[in-house]
């Protein structure tokens, strides 16, 4: 069963904002970790890097929750929030690591019970080298820094999460 | 996916939102036999033109946007070129140790993730498990101390790469000349502490990779090898150097086809090939031209390229390496996996030597010489040999930047690494299963390729295989998720 948290919890938060910001949209991962570091909330820590990696497990593993923020080529606008499982997956290259595999080894390396969720901003340009987000990218930005900013002020995640439809079918 | 009437072919596309991906088309004849096998790398040829017209100063940190994985590698053949942009090409022993620190640190951490959660699941279930175990989760679930050491092994190097470049991402540690900050004592202290952890897991992974290749060596030996050229920066003294030398080149037999070439040269000696079916250029050594110059980079071009290795331990392997093949160049290409170990062995070596230097305290950090206009930056790169050459005009802007990265090197043999994993083992099959399937990845795997990932997000599509008759039905469709 799946837990609600609530304000009077004291959860350790957990954001990674992942991209290559020197490809536009791409970079809305950073650009979000960096909006929600200036927020400077208490029990929230934000990191952003290229892309997901191993190494990573560890640092989940010392959260309750953790946040995977990343830009999206086909999601719904302008972003989706939903929760994820601990999971395995089979990757061509040492260059991609999906969310549900690094949290499923902060789980089994580290016996951790963290909780996971992804968001998704749809982004718009890739297909360049750039150090700029589209318009609509930075709209869609902003709407998921409001959105992020009050979820963890209230530290309710499950109120405003959007069902994985990949569970459902 | 590409049909033909003539032709059954095979189409493995892990297709990725953006430009920067692998896919391997196998093509059938009447009676299925391979009749012809590639790997086509789609790599984004932009980055050289948005780095044209930046300030020379802000490239060693713009190309770390090339990918996620090397940057590190990139950062520091850009400064290189820009070292002698600047007449700074002498450092100081503080610069240069530091910046050598940072590489080594690169090397650690990338060879342990390539090892312990790309290669290992194949090793330690086989090329044919079922997908659902032979996987990192998989490790983790069965060999739980060595999934561990993997992640705190690469978390190790990162951390490396954080107080000698100054960040995780975008580090801005090397500079044109020198660095622009040593390593404190605090710093030096904290990665000392898991320091002889570090060498100990080092030692372990090394044992797996050797222990693994000389059990399964009959099996290995043939898997997607063929006799190539290497080429690797080696020292003056003929070391194995992963941070500064020269260029030497050998045959499939050990017999030098060049040695200690200035790579400032290396347009006298290196060209690039273009073949109509592919984005990715072919390398060859030119006195040998296209057909027989091709070349093979990274660990086990390295190892076979150098007369020695100068830290004790990774010296001993590297002679029980050699014996294997009577001290001739070894031409296996699951070899690369026994080679990379070495040399992360080599690379906490190293960095434990360096760790001990006082010189990483050192304060004075940067040199200034005379401008040049032109300069070329090499360093081995975990992957291979990496060329970084630009073009600096007299207002300090960048007019021309050329890149070759260790993948394009790589890109012949990998191709031949296909083609007879593809003959040996799909020739003639009725279904392509995906046990067969990762056997063309295993063979690729070996070579630790970087598909110009420069870009990643959600909402990537699958690994799709697909066989279509000779009337171009599709007749087996695969899905790998």
């Amino acid at each position: 069963m799946r837990g609600v948290w609530k304000r009077a919890d004291v959860m350790r938060v957990l954001v990674i904002g992942y991209g290559n910001p020197g490809r536009l949209d791409d970079g809305l991962g950073p650009a979000m970790a960096d909006a929600i570091a200036e927020l400077r909330l208490p029990d929230v820590t934000v990191e952003s890097d290229y892309q997901l990696n191993v190494e990573d497990a560890a640092q989940i593993a010392q959260h309750d929750v953790v946040i995977f923020a990343d830009a999206t080529v086909t999601g719904s606008e302008p972003f989706e929030f939903r929760r994820i499982e601990p999971g395995s997956s089979v990757s061509f290259t040492s260059h991609d690591v999906e969310p549900e595999s690094v949290l499923g080894l902060a789980w089994r390396l580290f016996g951790a019970k963290t909780v996971g969720y992804v968001l998704a901003i749809r982004g718009y340009e890739f297909n360049d080298f750039g150090e700029r987000l589209s318009q609509s990218a930075t709209a869609n930005l902003k709407s998921a820094v409001d959105f992020v900013g009050r979820m963890l002020h209230e530290r309710n995640f499950e109120a405003d999460c959007i069902p994985d439809p990949r569970h459902h079918t | 996916m590409i049909a033909t009437k003539e032709s059954n072919r095979i189409v493995i596309e892990p297709v990725t939102r953006v430009e920067g991906h692998g896919k391997v088309t196998i093509l059938l004849d009447e009676q299925r036999k391979v009749k012809q096998a590639r790997l086509h790398i789609v790599e984004f040829r932009g980055f050289e033109r948005f780095i044209q017209g930046r300030p020379y100063w802000e490239v060693p940190v713009l190309v770390q946007r090339l990918c996620g994985i090397c940057p590190v590698s990139h950062h520091l053949a850009a400064v290189k070129a820009m070292d002698r942009i600047v007449g700074g090409e002498n450092l100081t022993p503080a610069a240069e140790k530091i910046r050598r620190l940072m590489h080594y640190g690169q090397f650690f951490q990338s060879h342990a993730l390539h090892f312990f959660h790309l290669c290992s699941p194949d090793l330690l279930f086989g090329f044919d498990a079922d997908p659902m175990i032979r996987n990192v989760i998989g490790v983790a679930a069965k060999y739980p101390d060595l999934a561990v050491q993997g992640v705190m092994m690469r978390k190790y190097g990162q951390e490396i790469i954080k107080i000698t470049a100054g960040k995780k991402i975008h580090g801005t540690g090397a500079i044109p000349g020198g660095m622009n900050k040593n390593v404190s004592i605090t710093e030096r202290d904290f990665l000392l502490k898991d320091l002889d952890q570090m060498i100990t897991w080092a030692r372990g992974a090394l044992k797996i990779a050797k222990d693994y290749t000389v059990q399964n060596l009959e099996k290995l030996a043939p898997f997607g090898s063929f006799d190539s050229n290497h080429m690797s920066l080696v020292r003056p003294d003929g070391a194995m150097d992963l941070y500064h030398g020269n260029l030497r080149a050998i045959d499939s037999t050990g017999n030098k086809i060049f040695d200690q070439v200035d790579y400032q040269d290396y347009l006298q000696y290196i060209a690039e090939e273009v073949r109509s079916w592919s984005y990715m250029k072919f390398p060859f050594i030119k006195s040998l031209g296209p057909e027989k110059g091709w070349y093979r980079v990274g660990p086990l071009a390295r190892i076979n390229c150098c007369d020695f290795i100068d830290t004790p331990e990774a010296e001993s392997a590297r002679k029980e390496f050699m014996a294997v093949t009577h001290d001739k160049p070894n031409n296996i290409t699951m070899a690369y996996h026994w080679t990379r170990m070495i040399e992360l062995l080599h690379a906490i070596e190293k960095i434990a030597l360096l760790l001990h230097d006082k010189d990483l305290q050192g304060t004075d950090l940067v040199v200034k010489g005379t401008r040049r206009r032109e300069a070329v930056g090499l360093i081995e790169a975990p992957r291979g040999t990496l060329f970084h050459h630009y073009v600096v005009n007299e207002q300090d802007q960048v007019e021309l930047a050329n890149l070759i990265v260790s993948t394009t090197h790589n890109n012949e043999p990998m191709n031949r690494a296909v083609q007879k994993v593809a003959a040996d083992h799909l020739s003639g099959k009725p279904e392509i299963t995906e046990g067969l399937l990762n056997h063309i990845e295993v063979a690729i795997r070996a070579y630790d390729p970087c598909l110009s990932c420069a870009t990643h997000a959600l909402g990537k599509m699958p690994l799709r295989v697909r066989i279509v008759d000779h009337e171009g039905n599709v007749i087996d469709e695969k899905v790998k998720a």
